[in-house]
């Protein structure tokens, strides 16, 4: 594993242009005073998060995810460039899925396997042929970017399904602009405070057809117990609308209604933080109590839209992600702009040997897992676990896909001992609407506190960082 | 707004005002414990506490006696009573998590402040001295969670329903205090208590904060016929019945205005209010203070049925 890029101080050393200013604050500032702000800012996430968190709760220290004080910073061109990418990645995305439940020319062609679909459990035949309102599928995209060098971004993750986070961008950001009034007086950052309309403008472009001009949408949570609610009732607030559980939700003839005090109100947008499985007890799961019966049936009668769509998980899942820069030339007839992450796909014989032939060195990844969980970090496993992968891996194949171990870029970060380099990955929310994609500046940096790391997932020791965009 | 957020509203309200008068009770029965016999009446005071706090039947199942430790442990503690001062902040805590985008800020503060105090202590307070402290400290937890709605809320249906709530279970508990101790309130034609009675007096009125109250309206010693007065019919008298009709009345036209039109939980409000609006207190005791006293609890339950049929479901 060659040494990690570090975005502040690049290959030799000095500060690059974006991290300048920064770099030089840093260098004259009392050394305690990070240490000291870092202590605000727990403090300030306590009381202004306090208005979403549940902290206090036994589980509550794995919600208070550790905030980095130091931000991470971008500059406009590399901006620019991640821009269009993940616009044209997204781009690709919708058009693969609606493909995928309509005529399937990518299978035809033999770019993706068919048994990678048809056998795979995130595949929904209740989709095929259902159209959707507009063709969105994937209203909002947390596409999960490592960087190596200078120049070279991969995107590691497509997050097509309901992508979390965002809570953390716009509380990162407000958090920094109590405690560093005078970094934001030195520096122009792009601000994010505007997501919240963008997703509301984007969710109401995406109404059916059937609905009153100004369209009602709600946000559907699984509810209190759910590890993400205060994400839900965060955004809910933000946007102005109503969070709503299963039950608050009715079907009649094939539209969705909400109870309210005023009686029965038709619900023409439903931005859903639930999973497929949920979502319906008549159609998916029947021992679903989150859900609302019959809401598929209001679906497919085209009276209402679920944002992201019912069986986006055949664009995100890890065994499709290796196949994804084939499907955005197959879409768009373009060479794609953000690279994958070299992948071996271990259902593939010649790849599966060269895979056993160097476990030590890559990283293998299940093909349904997530989070961070179930992998194997070849360099940093000791010899025992390795032999013990091998087995799994030999005995299921398909279920598996190994990278090379990246060197994630690092940036300063603040730890006991002072600012050490730390690994980072960025999680941008694309925004896809009828009318347009918006991609607010930055998204959600996360960081791996534990030194050497690379598992960047709160679950594990992540942190987060607030993102900056440089304007020019 | 959604209905379930209406009804988290209101019962958020009526079990953060019952955990207060449940305070209020049993503080009342201690010094009502501590006066000398000879003083003061001779039933079992903490049989009558858990017939005020209306869990006379629950307890009953639970303990075979009442005595202090029985029923202060039930009315403040036990996780199985479902109306004990623990599981009326743990309930509504729950409330608020589900409705926390209709709250704010200092309302979720007070609620979330109190239920994290609550989890410090544990089994209970180890002294009697920390016990007095804890049901002070319940009734300003109480003060402050209303105190922050009625400061910080906007005055729309979110706020209506949390007033329903506060003042249908505050109806509730002075009517049941008075049911309970009917038999102490005599008309004075009537009245053949001698001194004894008097803790017993001081101690209802102590139950729902009304000690101070009833001097500055009456300016003479207590004489039980203007308690049932203070507590039935003077508007003056924050918890006196008629006081939280005029509320609940205000609050559910508030509601109907900005919805269009009304309904039967609006028109059964209007007729308790006329009722108590229109009786004094010698018909009142002439037709039975029990019978009144048992009529209006049925009234009140019925009010809360119609608005959740209205509103809640």
């Amino acid at each position: 594993m060659a040494a990690a890029f570090d975005e502040m101080k690049g290959t030799d050393g000095l500060a690059r242009p974006a991290y300048e200013e920064l770099a030089g604050w840093l260098g004259k500032i009392p050394p305690d005073i990070l240490q000291q702000r870092s202590r605000e800012a727990e403090l300030l996430f306590r009381r202004i998060g306090i208005t979403f968190a549940v902290y206090g709760e036994s589980e509550s220290t794995e919600r208070l995810i550790p905030f980095d004080v130091v931000p991470r910073i971008l500059a406009a061109k590399e901006w620019d460039t991640l821009k269009r990418g993940l616009e044209q990645r997204t781009k690709a995305i919708n058009l693969y899925i609606k493909d995928i439940y309509s005529t399937r020319d990518v299978l035809r062609a033999g770019i993706v396997p068919e048994d990678l679909i048809f056998q795979n459990p995130v595949f929904r035949p209740e989709m095929n042929g259902q159209r959707v309102p507009h063709d969105i599928y994937v209203f909002i995209a947390g596409i999960d970017i490592v960087r190596v060098d200078s120049d070279t971004f991969y995107v590691l993750e497509d997050n097509a399904r309901t992508p979390s986070g965002v809570s953390y961008m716009l509380e990162n950001r407000e958090i920094m602009l109590r405690l560093f009034p005078d970094l934001f007086a030195r520096h122009r950052v792009a601000p994010v405070e505007n997501y919240p309309d963008e997703l509301l403008a984007t969710l109401k472009s995406a109404a059916p057809a059937t609905a009153a001009a100004d369209p009602t949408v709600v946000l559907l949570t699984p509810g209190i117990y759910n590890s993400a609610y205060y994400e839900h009732s965060f955004l809910a607030d933000k946007l102005g609308i109503e969070l709503v559980e299963g039950r608050d939700l009715i079907v009649k003839n094939e539209t969705v209604f909400m109870r309210t005090t005023e009686g029965l109100k038709r619900v023409d947008v439903i931005y859903r933080r639930i999973d497929d499985d949920f979502l319906d007890p008549l159609s998916f799961r029947p021992d679903a109590a989150l859900g609302v019966p019959g809401l598929m049936s209001a679906y497919t009668a085209g009276n209402v839209t679920l944002a992201n769509a019912v069986g986006t998980g055949v664009a995100d899942d890890k065994a499709v992600y290796s196949y994804m820069p084939e499907i955005v030339k197959f879409y768009l007839g373009e060479e794609p702009i953000l690279k994958n992450v070299p992948t071996w796909r271990c259902r593939e014989a010649e790849h599966l040997s060269y895979v056993l032939d160097n476990l030590a060195e890559l990283v293998v990844k299940e093909v349904h897992g997530s989070g961070g969980y179930g992998m194997l970090i070849g360099p940093k496993a000791d010899k025992l676990a390795i032999e013990a992968f091998r087995e799994k891996l030999k005995r299921d194949p398909r279920g598996f896909i190994a990278q090379p171990t990246l060197a994630l870029s690092t940036v300063p970060t603040l730890v006991e001992e002072g600012l050490a380099p730390r690994h980072v990955d960025l999680r941008p929310f694309v925004l896809t609407g009828r009318d347009r994609t918006r991609i607010v500046p930055g998204g959600l940096t996360r960081v791996a506190l534990k030194a050497g790391s690379l598992v960047v997932n709160s679950s594990q020791g992540g942190g987060t960082k607030d993102t900056w965009v440089l304007d020019n | 707004m959604l209905s379930r957020t209406a009804d988290n509203m209101y019962w958020l309200a009526r079990y953060v005002e019952r955990a207060e008068y449940l305070a209020r009770i049993i503080e009342a029965t201690q010094r009502l414990t501590a006066v000398p016999t000879s003083d003061g009446a001779t039933t079992n005071e903490w049989e009558s506490a858990v017939a005020t706090a209306g869990c006379a039947a629950a307890f009953f199942l639970a303990h075979k006696e009442a005595n202090e430790q029985t029923v202060t442990d039930f009315l403040a503690f036990s996780p199985d009573n479902p109306s004990s001062i623990r599981s009326c902040f743990e309930v509504a805590r729950s409330n608020a998590r589900s409705v926390r985008t209709a709250l704010t800020v200092e309302m979720w503060d007070a609620i979330n402040g109190t239920w994290l105090e609550l989890q410090k202590l544990g089994a209970g307070p180890a002294s009697r001295e920390q016990f007095a402290n804890f049901l002070r400290w319940v009734q300003e937890s109480s003060l402050r969670f209303d105190g922050s709605a009625y400061r910080t809320m906007l005055r729309n249906d979110a706020y209506w329903f949390s007033r329903l709530g506060v003042f249908a279970e505050r109806a509730d508990n002075t009517a049941r205090i008075l049911d309970v101790k009917y038999h102490l309130l005599l008309p004075p034609q009537e009245h053949i208590g001698g001194p004894l009675d008097y803790f017993q007096w001081a101690a209802i009125l102590r139950c729902v904060s009304a000690l101070t109250a009833y001097h500055w309206v009456y300016r003479e010693s207590l004489k039980p016929w203007l308690i049932a007065d203070l507590l039935i019919l003077n508007d003056q008298m924050p918890r006196s019945l008629a006081s939280c009709y005029a509320h609940l009345v205000e609050h559910l036209d508030n509601i109907a205005r900005a919805y269009g039109r009304q309904g039967l939980a609006q028109r059964h409000a209007r007729q308790v209010r006329t009722r108590l609006e229109n009786s004094r207190m010698d018909e009142i005791f002439k037709g039975g203070l029990h019978e009144f006293i048992g009529s209006f609890i049925a009234d009140n339950n019925r009010l809360g049925a119609l608005i959740t049929e209205q509103y809640l479901l």
